[in-house]
């Protein structure tokens, strides 16, 4: 094992770590915001390896994440399904709707795909309105106080341990999120990983090494929308609720700020860009009240990254790192 | 078939503001490469100054109209020069998220400055209608396909006649060898953004009178535009118009005949501007894009 990876593993370790304890020293408003940090993180991981991977921009990942949603609502509400027994096949349906629109996107080409996502995303609401009686329409459907939310009405005993619903959520998402950022470092570490590198950087050289263009794209895309449909479902048994509102244009946009914030092409620092989604929001609201100012900070922060810091959160960490050790290599006076 | 010609007149109405907006895009795609995400929200928030000029400091409409552009055509170039031009050279995928970042600031700041209720705004043109063999066309339809198809003219003979037009054209194409023969490529490129500025900032304003005016008012218009520019071509300034034209008329005429389809008018959109990438990718009147490799 090399030095880098095993330093990526041990600081990955202490992570899982603070994050496994983290709840004791929270109450219980703020353990639920962080189970929607990590619900966040594991979609920002998914639209990282399309965007921040492979080069192919999304505009609609919350059309995914509705997918993944809605697949759980409807299977716990019409057919019984436990919500957990639900989220595999979130995550399954969402993989294929994925794969499925991977293979026209493949044909398109930055700006064209932005504009297909887009309006992808703009699209969703109106589609889920208008198959009512598959989806509930306009009025949702909710899943507060069934049986098959796990502890929404009694707590759930776990390795001898009491939780309540919202502490029950936090570990279900945090570890659905540290798996698949597992998942994900080992996706990309290897030969499909430098695949997607290589359609990212130059797919003229991509082609010539033997790398099928099509094929690696609908794969990301695939896997992609698989992350998003696990953060869907997370999602929909979080807010208990579902309805065309709850995956709005808006949570596609939100996502790609998060991924830019947190670095695009790098893992490390989706973290902080999922944090800043979760976050934010309630940070402007008390420096003002007033409606719209989250979004002027959205807005003015995304550019400021793209324009300033273009590696996002890990670039500046890694910014940092070689500055200090530069100046470690200077001798001491 | 009294019906069938009234749908088309409400149509060509609809699809005209459509145009006006895909033109905007088309003309910042030609200029600058990129699309704008912004366009819609940029269109809104110069409607917001003409219902801010109108209806708090009464201003009669005309007058307004005028400052509005003005403060549009500024603000287009401004934001060129601001945000855009740092960025241009860079990959497109960067240039698209600051658009997109423009979108949600200047979306946040509109319901920062005037709240998210919806505001009557006035429109131009006299409310009568006139009565063509039973097919009844109101005014403000035939000011708005007017209005239109005027900007479109009037643009096409800057273009074509004159030499700012000509310079603007060459620093699109070619921002090097237009330098090179003592073009001013970087208040080219801003002049184009100042244009599409006003083009949003007439579509908006002839929008506003039939939606009622929010922040949100053009992300459904924008999509239209999409789809319309993509339809008649991206870098084709009389693509845009037809495709609008087109658009407005064909889910107007579906939205009447088609059941199914009335309530889907944006997938409907969503799935032209599909067809089209995948099958003819150029659109009616765009010219094919060669890869050199």
């Amino acid at each position: 094992m090399s030095r880098t990876t095993l330093r990526t593993l041990l600081v990955f370790v202490a992570f899982a770590v603070v994050v496994m304890v983290l709840p004791a020293f929270v109450n219980d408003f703020r353990a639920q915001q962080f189970s929607y940090v990590g619900i966040y993180l594991i979609a920002l991981i998914g639209l990282d390896i399309l965007t921040g991977y492979t080069g192919q921009i999304s505009l609609g990942h919350g059309a995914f994440m509705a997918i993944g949603g809605y697949t759980t609502a409807i299977l716990m509400i019409d057919h019984g399904v436990k919500d957990i027994a639900t989220i595999p096949i979130a995550i399954l349906v969402a993989g294929v709707a994925g794969v499925l629109f991977g293979f026209p996107a493949a044909r398109l080409s930055g700006l064209y795909l932005a504009l297909a996502t887009f309006g992808i995303a703009v699209a969703t609401p109106e589609l889920i309105k208008r198959f009512e009686g598959f989806t509930g329409g306009g009025s949702g459907v909710n899943l507060f106080g069934t049986p098959e939310l796990t502890a929404s009405l009694t707590p759930v005993r776990l390795a001898g341990v009491e939780l309540n619903f919202n502490n029950w959520l936090y570990y279900l998402a945090w570890t659905l999120a540290l798996a698949g950022y597992v998942i994900a470092w080992l996706i990309l570490r290897g030969r499909t990983g430098r695949a997607f590198r290589a359609v990212r950087d130059s797919e003229t050289a991509a082609v010539s090494s033997g790398v099928s263009l099509t094929r690696m794209k609908v794969i990301a895309f695939g896997i992609s929308a698989a992350y998003a449909g696990a953060a869907g479902a997370m999602f929909a048994i979080a807010t208990t609720y579902v309805n065309p509102d709850t995956f709005p244009v808006a949570l596609s946009i939100f996502l790609l700020v998060g991924v830019v914030v947190g670095g695009l092409g790098s893992l490390k620092g989706l973290v902080v860009g999922a944090v800043f989604i979760q976050f934010m929001p309630l940070w402007t609201q008390s420096i003002s009240k007033k409606p719209g100012a989250p979004a002027v900070v959205y807005g003015v922060i995304l550019i400021l990254v793209v324009l300033a810091l273009p590696g996002g959160a890990s670039g500046l960490v890694s910014r940092v790192t070689q500055l200090v050790r530069r100046g470690q290599d200077f001798p001491k006076p | 078939m009294t019906v069938f010609f009234q749908q088309v007149v409400s149509g060509l109405a609809a699809g005209g503001v459509y145009g006006a907006l895909a033109l905007a895009l088309v003309l910042i795609h030609r200029a600058t490469g990129v699309i704008n995400f912004a366009q819609g929200e940029m269109a809104t928030f110069s409607t917001y100054i003409l219902w801010t000029l109108t209806a708090n400091h009464g201003v009669s409409y005309w007058p307004a109209f005028a400052v509005t552009m003005l403060v549009s055509f500024v603000g287009g170039i401004g934001i060129h020069q601001a945000v855009i031009r740092p960025v241009e050279r860079g990959s497109q995928i960067r240039v698209v998220i600051v658009t997109i970042g423009l979108l949600l600031l200047l979306n946040g700041l509109m319901t920062f400055i005037w709240t998210g209720e919806i505001r009557a705004v006035d429109s131009p043109f006299p409310g009568g209608t006139l009565d063509v063999h039973g097919v009844v066309i109101s005014y403000r339809d035939i000011g708005t396909i007017a209005v239109c198809l005027g900007a479109v003219v009037v643009l096409w003979a800057f273009f074509q006649f004159t030499k700012v037009g000509l310079a603007l054209r060459a620093a699109a194409v070619n921002p090097a060898e237009a330098r090179l023969v003592g073009i001013r490529v970087t208040w080219m490129l801003g002049l184009g953004w100042g244009l599409a500025a006003v083009l949003g900032a007439t579509a908006g304003v002839l929008t506003a009178p039939s939606v009622f005016l929010d922040p949100n008012m053009m992300q459904t218009v924008l999509i239209y535009a999409f789809a319309a520019a993509v339809l008649g071509g991206i870098d084709s300034p009389i693509g845009a118009v037809v495709g609008g034209l087109i658009l407005g008329v064909g889910l107007n005429l579906l939205g009447a005949y088609v059941d199914f389809v009335s309530e889907l008018r944006l997938p409907a959109a969503l799935l032209v501007i599909l067809v089209v990438l995948l099958l003819r990718p150029a659109g009616l009147f765009g010219t094919p894009q060669v890869k050199k490799v």
